[in-house]
């Protein structure tokens, strides 16, 4: 049964080709495509989107008899994901490009690239289940907590989540790869990647410094404002940080928060660490509005975070959120996104400004 | 679903009576032509054959043709060779800025290797005037490199003029005419060029064949060094079958280029004419058609994506091209177009259409009806695009 044309993301990994190959089962009109992120060529060899990727992807449409395409969007990623990625560390926030691709690459660009190419849906190889009913779509975790990766999704709305389908969202790995192997397909064993894709080494700060930023010296200082010692640059530097600080003290030292217009990094023992609470700006609900003006969620404030109760403050302006966990929760970093919970249901979340008491 | 084909500058189909020429040379004619015996000697006739059917073409002595395995090797043969045998007496060399890449990378390396290039512009058509090959020459110019025709915009240079020039100045001409072979007649009994570069897959020939016309008494370095094939110009045991598939393409076109010319014109105006009455805000990239090849449009479709109405036309099974395409496939602006000074918006709009042999005028029809309803469809969606009432 015919069912249309849909766009299939393709990054050459084992998890969108599968995806890929069981649309195509589904009947669907399957399309794949690359995205063109940040150049095959120069210094970024290695994991997702380099060149050896792109020909996976295309060994495997071919497998699958279906057209590829490589999309060029290297402009609007440096301008949506990149840059902010660079202006939000030397700002010294701890960034999450992985979920900014997302929204707005993947999930943004990517679906009117598709509905130019005729197709109203496009899937990813992305775990986490999205269910439609009367209330409109919603976004779950999936049910294999591993591999679950709802909280890079949490800005998707009603809407959007309507035109996408996740077809290996409720698969294990394991499933995935047992699929890929009986089909035959040729990244059936590939091996996954972690980093973040433009900075194939994981070391930011040279990344940074490539990208011509650069932070001068600065003072460490205890949470009264006392220095001691010097820091090489707020670049180097992350919150919850402990390694690497080069500062001897009785107990172990924390970078508990990154001042960069005042070009100071404030350390504290690990029970500073703590935070009570956390203030998110540019909050965004699957559903389109928060559930309450108060309510109780979940929260996760980074990607392998377990998830802490919290009562969540919407203000009326929608602009932000307060959310106070029941417990103090460890490094909560700005930059990051913290993303709300009612058991596996996301209800929607935002990214972090600061961290309190 | 319909399939058309309207990218013959980036290839082109076999032409039959090519593979029936070619058969007999797959298997039963397998010898080595520098062989003595019976085998080598039926092949190496082959080859002489080729080589005198191609010499034929050009009007050129048969012992001006290497064989080569791409218009890329001819182009790097051309200028690597004339640089690196010529070096002492000069280290400048110029071409333009619209040049094919097996010509600007080969200069940019000889850039590495201590040698000046100039890249001379283009005008708003693309053409490369000769006034700005006079100015480039140099005391120390050992060669001038321009492409006959332009790959993108179909635009023809003025090369007898900047031949006779270059010449004058006792600087070594050189052109890379793999896009103007066939197109446009060429004789290089009149032709002021030292060396010529052409290409198979271009002329409804092989791929992996191609060659330089050099003239008599041009001495330069070898590319590649090995026995004495091409009179030890070009070592490798020669693509038999792809010099078969060379001579016979010449001589088709000997006898029907003419011919053809002029049916691929008819056809490549139809589709012109047809889609600048039907869409409005077309821009035309490069020059009228008196000074375009034959068989090339270039188009920039205002408000629409080129990228976006490449991969549209693709799925309803139009081939054609835009811009250029990197190593992974993704599209890039084309250096060309941005030398021209074509708006970088226009630019990224911008879709070549070649046609050829085999086209039809069913096909052109086809195909612009596509055309418009894709680019309907596609401005559409544009928020830029408003209607003009």
């Amino acid at each position: 049964m015919p069912r249309g044309r849909i766009l299939a993301a393709m990054s050459g990994g084992v998890d969108s080709s599968v995806a890929a190959l069981m649309l195509k089962r589904d009947g669907w009109d399957v399309v794949g495509v690359t995205m063109d992120l940040f150049g095959a060529q120069g210094d970024l060899p290695g994991k997702c989107c380099s060149f050896d990727d792109r020909m996976d992807a295309r060994r495997v449409c071919d497998a699958l008899g279906i057209p590829f395409y490589v999309l060029n969007m290297k402009d609007i990623f440096r301008d949506k994901v990149i840059d902010p990625f660079i202006r939000e560390y030397a700002c010294g926030r701890t960034p999450n490009p992985c979920a900014r691709c997302n929204e707005q690459l993947k999930f943004g660009a990517l679906m009117r690239k598709a509905h130019e190419l005729g197709a109203e849906t496009i899937a990813t190889g992305h775990y986490a289940v999205i269910k439609g009913g009367q209330n409109g779509y919603r976004l779950f975790a999936s049910p294999h907590k591993k591999k679950d990766q709802s909280y890079f999704l949490f800005s998707l709305d009603s809407t959007r989540l309507s035109r996408i389908l996740f077809p290996v969202g409720e698969m294990t790995k394991e499933q995935v790869r047992t699929v890929a192997a009986e089909a035959a397909l040729p990244v059936s064993q590939k091996e996954e990647s972690q980093d973040i894709c433009f900075v194939p080494d994981g070391s930011y700060s040279s990344f940074l410094i490539r990208n011509g930023i650069e932070t001068p010296d600065g003072d460490f200082v205890d949470p009264g404002g006392k220095v001691i010692g010097r820091h090489r640059g707020v670049i180097h530097y992350t919150v919850g940080q402990r390694k690497g600080l080069g500062v001897s003290a009785e107990e172990p030292l924390y970078v508990l928060r990154i001042d960069a217009a005042a070009n100071q990094i404030v350390l504290g023992r690990k029970t500073d660490t703590f935070s009570g609470s956390a203030i998110v700006d540019s909050p965004s609900f699957v559903s389109g509005r928060a559930p309450a003006a108060e309510f109780r969620a979940t929260a996760r404030i980074r990607y392998r975070h377990p998830g802490a109760k919290a009562t969540v403050h919407a203000d009326p302006s929608g602009t932000r959120l307060i959310v106070r966990f029941d417990e103090p929760q460890r490094s909560v970093a700005p930059g990051q996104a913290l993303v709300l919970y009612d058991g596996d249901e996301v209800l929607g979340g935002g990214w972090i400004t600061c961290a309190s008491d | 679903m319909k399939r058309v084909y309207f990218d013959h500058n980036a290839t082109t189909p076999m032409h039959p009576e090519v593979a029936i020429a070619i058969s007999a040379y797959l298997c039963e004619l397998y010898g080595n032509p520098s062989s003595i015996h019976w085998a080598g000697r039926e092949v190496r006739k082959a080859i002489e054959e080729a080589r005198e059917l191609t010499a034929g073409f050009f009007k050129c002595p048969k012992q001006d043709v290497i064989f080569t395995s791409s218009g890329t090797e001819g182009d790097n043969l051309a200028i690597k060779g004339i640089a690196w045998r010529k070096g002492n007496e000069g280290r400048h060399i110029v071409t333009s800025a619209v040049e094919h890449p097996a010509i600007l990378n080969t200069c940019r390396f000889l850039e590495r290797q201590g040698f000046r290039v100039t890249y001379v512009p283009v005008n708003s058509q693309g053409i490369v005037e000769p006034d700005t090959i006079r100015a480039a020459l140099a005391p120390d110019t050992i060669l001038v490199s321009i492409m006959y025709a332009n790959n993108e915009t179909g635009a023809v240079m003025p090369l007898s003029e900047i031949g006779a020039l270059v010449r004058n100045a006792g600087v070594l001409m050189h052109t890379d005419a793999v896009q103007a072979v066939g197109k446009i007649p060429i004789d290089m009994s009149t032709l002021p060029v030292d060396m010529l570069t052409f290409s198979g897959h271009k002329i409804n020939a092989l791929k992996g064949a191609g060659g330089l016309i050099v003239r008599k008494g041009i001495e330069f370095e070898r590319l590649l060094h090995g026995g004495h094939q091409e009179q030890g110009r070009r070592g490798g045991t020669e693509n038999v079958v792809g010099v078969v598939a060379l001579g016979k393409a010449f001589e088709i076109l000997g006898k029907e280029m003419a011919a053809e010319v002029d049916e691929v014109r008819a056809l490549r105006d139809r589709l012109e004419q047809t889609l600048f009455k039907r869409i409005p805000d077309l821009v035309l990239n490069g020059p009228p058609s008196a000074m375009r090849l034959p068989n090339t449009v270039n188009i920039s479709f205002r408000f629409v994506e080129g990228e976006a109405l490449l991969l549209n036309l693709d799925m309803a099974g139009i081939a054609c091209s835009s811009g250029s395409a990197c190593s992974s496939g993704s599209m890039e602006p084309s250096p060309v177009l941005s030398a021209m000074g074509v708006d970088p918006t226009d630019a990224q709009g911008a879709l070549r259409f070649s046609l050829g042999y085999g086209n039809t005028a069913e096909e052109v029809d086809y195909a612009v009806e596509s055309i418009v309803s894709v680019v309907d469809k596609l401005r559409a969606m544009s928020p830029l695009w408003h209607p003009k009432v």
